[in-house]
Parts: structure tokens; C-alpha cells; sequence
């Protein structure tokens, strides 16, 4: 992280006052889109002109389902390959690097459905986000003393991480015992044992009861206390509201506006998204042809969720 | 009806070469799929290009065996390479496919009459074990309480063994490193660990290389244990008896396919015994209308077969297998 030198210029306060144009230029940018097109047979399920990601804040990614949230996470991060577009992480491009260098140079994501690995205890999960390993390398795998110290080390940076999760209790179960909440927050933990400077949450309250969101939400809200960037994809806005410093709204494969929480429950354009440009006017009023174009509209839409489904 | 027989002859095969050669067969597999989630349907494949390699090398290209062995292990390192590289972004069945298609074409290519020269076609290759014979400290019948092998016998068995337990040693050291801890979460979901910087290809390569190796080993020592290498020793069926013994025994579990391998064997001869004494000679215990000699030697598969899918349903992990990891399956 740079030092907090200049407040204007870093961290979330620095997003105060920006225009809320879509793809607005950020003062201290991490990550950094351009043109990312990802199409499914006919279907343009991303088609981002500009994309911008603040260093230092969280960032929410909001859009109705289908709106291809999940398939630019894909993209950024290597899972998936894009049409065309470019983007890169910290001024270094990531065109065509594969999902796992893209995690080693810090970029971590979670995934919507949780994938913890359930045949392994929750300390071994954690074990094994731990990067730079002496001891997965097979050679030296098989001479316990050459990886004994570090793997040392790593099992108390993990049981720290557990301990500051609630999951200590939980350290010696297998992870396919977990409850879904608890799951959530074992990936989160063990994507902070590879020590990403930005942490990308699929959907990180998705199946999670509510007692444990408040306590999730402490959680995300404390990786920004650690100095790292957070972007995460969620359809609660209660949380979107809570704890995210600027919020970018998707739709239909584009983003449509950006802006603090309170700008963008108060934009015309996000309202539209989620509800159809028409909510509030009377249907009588509309031409045929404006109501045929809408309900396809509808259908794509749809189609699209089919797909990402 | 002569019990002692039965199990003496029963005993005797499950410790035989023919034990040694399955349990290290099953060992690769266990690497495979066990710990990688690898589906390897051609294992024999792997045994066939490490027994080949060695035998080819010493009968045509009259190289010492020595240096054969270490061709044969290398072919069976490029074997790895050559199925991996295609398949291994793949889904887990392309692996499976491509392995059981790679078994049997070079099966055919060792048998074919067009590579007679260099393998020895249908008749297969000799000739290339006095060096390792030459070695054998036992010159009379060793003898174990109230089994027995010839010196040549034994001496396979202590090189088999030997092998065997060094295989298993290097399997339990390699599973409970961190380098064994990444081929488990790949089995568990590839992409979990990819989002974790660990490049998923490569581990899978390697665990492929490893299993591959253990199966040329066992190609090995069934060449060097009857001093021939014939195309039909491996056929599929030598790879689906290594599969039983592994399931057998209890993947993912570094003792799991030995024990499965002298089981099987064990079985697989006790059951055969016991129904050719029940058929044999002029007046067998067995009425003819019910069963025939013919019928005897193919009835132990049949009864094997039921039992594999009984422990399937009943004890799924297998003898040696962790009950509660397979219980999170079951959600």
C-alpha cells in the first residue's frame, strides 16, 4: 500500500465528489478495465467500455440478475477468457495470465457457491492458501524437516486468521460439516492466507442467516482496515448501503452508473435497471411498439439469467 | 476335497509376483485417483511402455538392464507427458478416455506383426533377465512355514516387496507434505485451488508422472517374474483387476492398495481352487448338470464381481477407507 500521503488522492475518501458517469477515472486505481467483451453464442453477456476499481476502498458491483457481474469477476481474475479487452492490476496487464498467477499476484477471489475443499479439515483449508510453499514442491515434499519450519509459521498465521473468523472451535472438523455461513467465512479467511492486496467477494452474504451478516460485515469492513482493496458482488442492498464506499451498477452486460450508495439509490438509470425504464408510467399511455420493445427486452433478460444460472 | 491345499495355494499366490506386480499397478492408481481424482483407465498402458521399454532395450538394442530399467521409467514418464498435455485441462473423463484408448494402441503396436522385429509380436520378448537372475543370493527353495518359493521366486518377491514398501514410504511421505495436501483439494474442486495461486495443471502432470511411474515399476517386475514380456499380460482386464484392488483396499489411503492387492489375489485363487476341486475327476462333488470344469474357472469372477459391488454398496471407502469423509459426500 503507498503511503497515505496525500488524502485526496487515496484510500475511499478520495472517491467524494466524482462524477458518477459510468467508467469514471479513479484518483488511485488498482485495477483498471478497458472494452471487456465476453459473449455466449448471440448473448453479450459483458460489454465493459471502461472500468475503474479505487485502491483502498470497497466496491460494490450491483446489477439485476443476469447483468454479467459474475462473468466479468470471471474475466478479471482468469477463469474465463474474454472476446477481446484489456485490463491490468496494479499497472501490470493481466492479458491472458491464468487464474493462478493472477492470485499470486494478489488478487483473490471468493466464489458464489462456496468452494471450500470439504474432505479437508477447516485448518488444512487454510493451510493450503498459504503461497510460496517449500513443501509443494515434490522433491522436497519428501523430506519433512526442509518445509517443517514454515509450515510451522503458516499454521499460526491460519490459526490467527481462524481465531479473528470465529472459526478456532472449528479447526479440526472437516470443512464439509460447516454450516453455509461458516463456509463463507472459511473461504474468506483462507483467501487472506495467500495476502491479496485486493480481495474479490462472489456474493458474500448469499445463503448466509443473519446473524452471522453482521458479523460478515464486520468482517469485509476490516479488510479495508487492513489496508486491502475489496470489490464484491452482491445483491443485498442493505449491505451494498452499509458498508461500500462507491458502487458500480451493471446491467444487461454494461455498467450504467457508478457513484456512493446514496447517489446511486437516488440514480434515474439504476432505478430503471432494476425496475424497467417504465415502473412509473401508465402502460395506456405507451405506444405498441415502445411495449413490444420492452417485453423483448424482458426475454433477453431472462435468456441471460437462464445462462448465468 | 483338500482345504490345506486350498489356502496353501491361495496364500502362496496372494504374497506371488503376481501380487507384487497388482499392489504397484494399484499404488499408481491410488496417486491417480485416490489423492488426484485422476480417472486413469489405462494403467496397463503404463505397465506395457515401462515393461517394453526395458525389455526392447535389452533384446534389440542390446543395452544392459540397468540401463534398460531406466528406459523403461523414462518411457513411461513420456507417456504421462504425452496423455496429460491434451487431457488435463479437460474434464476428469477425457483423461479416462484418452488412457484407455492410449492402453490398447500400444498394446496392439506391441503385438502387431509390422513391429515384430523390435517387440517381438504376438510371442513377445525374452531373453533380457539373466542379469538380474545373476544376482539371486537364494540357491535352494525358500521356505516360509507351510509355503514355499523357488530361489527365482524368491528373489522376485524380495526385489517385489522391497519395491512395494519403498513405493509406500514415498506415497506417505509425498500425501502428508503440503505437496500431497494440493492433489487433495484438487481432487476436492480444481478451481478453489487455482483461485489460490497454485498452478492446478502442473500438480496434476506431476501426479500423473508419479502413478505412471509406480505402473511401469509393476510392468517391471511381471517381465522380470516370468522373463518374458507378452502383449496379452496387458490388456485391459489388467487394469480393471488393479482398479479392484485399490477399491478394494480403500483409496486415498497409503496402505489401501497393497492390502487390496493381496486380498484380491488371495480371493481370486481361493474361489478358483475350491470350485475346480468341487468339479474335478470322474465323480465330482458337484453334479455335472449344475457345473462343469469349464464353468469352474469362470464361476470365481462372477462371485469376485458380487462381492466388489456388495462392498460398494455396504462399505463404499473400502477396507481401509475414512467412513466420515465419504459421509460428506453423501449431502
Amino acid at each position: 500500500m503507498p503511503a497515505d500521503t496525500n488524502a485526496t488522492t487515496t484510500g475511499p475518501a478520495a472517491l467524494q465528489g466524482l462524477a458518477t458517469e459510468p467508467g469514471v477515472p479513479k484518483p488511485d486505481p488498482i485495477l483498471v478495465g478497458d472494452k471487456i467483451k465476453r459473449s455466449f453464442g448471440g448473448l453479450t453477456a459483458v460489454d465493459v467500455a471502461h472500468i475503474e476499481v479505487q485502491r483502498g476502498a470497497i466496491t460494490a458491483l450491483i446489477g439485476p440478475n443476469g447483468a454479467g457481474k459474475t462473468t466479468l469477476f470471471n474475466l478479471l481474475t482468469g477463469f474465463d477468457k474474454p472476446d477481446s479487452g484489456r485490463w491490468s492490476f496494479n499497472d501490470k496487464s493481466l492479458d491472458g495470465v491464468p487464474a493462478f498467477k493472477v492470485a499470486r499476484r494478489g488478487m483473490v477471489r471468493t466464489f458464489q457457491l462456496t468452494k471450500v475443499l470439504a474432505k479437508l479439515t477447516v485448518i488444512e483449508n487454510m493451510r493450503l492458501g498459504a503461497t510460496g510453499q517449500r513443501g509443494e514442491k515434490f522433491l522436497s515434499a519428501l523430506f519433512r524437516p526442509l518445509w517443517k519450519s514454515q509450515e510451522d509459521e503458516i499454521t499460526r498465521r491460519a490459526d490467527d486468521l481462524l481465531a479473528r473468523f470465529t472459526l478456532d472451535a472449528k479447526r479440526e472438523d472437516f470443512a464439509g460439516s460447516l454450516s453455509g455461513g461458516q463456509r463463507k467465512l472459511l473461504e474468506m479467511a483462507r483467501a487472506l492466507m495467500v495476502d491479496p492486496e485486493l480481495v474479490m467477494l462472489d456474493e458474500p452474504m448469499a445463503g448466509v442467516n443473519p446473524a452471522l451478516k453482521q458479523s460478515l460485515l464486520g468482517h469485509v469492513k476490516s479488510l479495508r482496515e487492513d489496508g486491502r482493496t475489496v470489490l464484491f458482488v452482491e445483491h443485498d442492498m442493505d449491505m451494498v448501503r452499509d458498508i461500500s464506499d462507491w458502487v458500480i451498477v451493471m446491467a444487461q452486460g454494461e455498467i450504467v452508473a457508478e457513484g456512493t450508495p446514496a447517489q446511486v439509490m437516488a440514480d434515474e438509470r439504476v432505478i430503471d435497471a432494476y425496475l424497467g425504464a417504465h415502473h412509473d408510467t401508465d402502460l395506456t399511455e405507451l405506444d405498441e411498439e415502445a411495449v413490444q420493445a420492452e417485453a423483448e427486452a424482458e426475454l433477453d433478460q431472462e435468456e441471460e439469467v437462464k445462462k448465468d444460472d | 476335497m483338500n482345504w490345506a491345499y486350498i489356502f496353501e495355494f491361495a496364500i502362496t499366490q496372494a504374497l506371488g509376483p503376481t501380487a507384487v506386480v497388482y499392489a504397484l499397478a494399484a499404488i499408481g492408481l491410488n496417486i491417480h485417483f485416490g489423492y488426484t481424482g485422476l480417472l486413469n483407465f489405462g494403467q496397463a498402458g503404463f505397465m506395457a511402455v515401462g515393461a517394453y521399454g526395458t525389455a526392447a532395450s535389452v533384446v534389440t538394442f542390446g543395452i544392459p538392464l540397468w540401463a534398460g530399467l531406466l528406459v523403461g521409467l523414462l518411457a513411461t514418464v513420456v507417456l504421462a507427458l504425452i496423455l496429460g498435455v491434451p487431457t488435463l485441462r479437460l474434464r476428469a473423463d477425457y483423461l479416462a478416455i484418452a488412457t484407455i484408448a492410449a492402453a490398447e494402441i500400444l498394446r496392439r503396436i506391441f503385438q502387431s506383426v509390422t513391429f515384430s522385429d523390435t517387440f517381438g509380436g504376438s510371442t513377445g520378448l525374452s531373453g533380457f533377465a539373466r542379469d538380474f537372475y545373476a544376482l539371486n543370493p537364494y540357491t535352494e527353495t525358500v521356505s516360509l512355514g507351510f509355503i514355499s518359493f523357488r530361489n527365482t521366486t524368491a528373489w522376485v518377491l524380495t526385489v517385489g516387496w522391497g519395491l512395494v514398501l519403498l513405493s509406500c514410504l514415498i506415497v506417505w511421505a509425498a500425501t502428508k507434505s503440503p505437496w500431497g495436501r494440493v492433489l487433495k483439494s484438487i481432487r476436492e474442486d480444481e478451481d478453489a485451488v487455482r483461485s489460490l495461486g497454485k498452478n492446478v495443471y502442473w500438480y496434476k502432470m506431476q501426479a500423473l508422472i508419479l502413478g505412471g511411474l509406480f505402473g511401469g515399476l509393476g510392468g517391471i517386475v511381471l517381465i522380470l517374474s516370468q522373463s518374458a514380456a507378452v502383449p496379452t499380460d496387458f490388456a485391459t482386464n489388467t487394469t480393471f483387476f488393479a482398479w479392484a484392488c485399490l477399491l478394494l483396499g480403500g483409496a486415498a489411503r497409503v496402505w489401501g492398495p497393497v492390502v487390496g492387492a493381496i486380498i484380491f489375489w488371495f480371493l481370486l485363487n481361493f474361489l478358483g481352487e475350491f470350485f475346480s476341486q468341487m468339479t474335478r475327476g470322474a465323480d465330482p462333488i458337484l453334479p455335472t448338470w449344475l457345473m462343469t470344469e469349464t464353468q469352474a474357472s469362470l464361476i470365481r469372477f462372477i462371485i469376485l464381481g458380487l462381492g466388489l459391488m456388495l462392498l460398494m454398496i455396504f462399505r463404499p471407502q473400502g477396507i481401509f477407507g475414512d467412513r466420515r469423509e465419504l459421509a460428506i459426500d453423501a449431502r
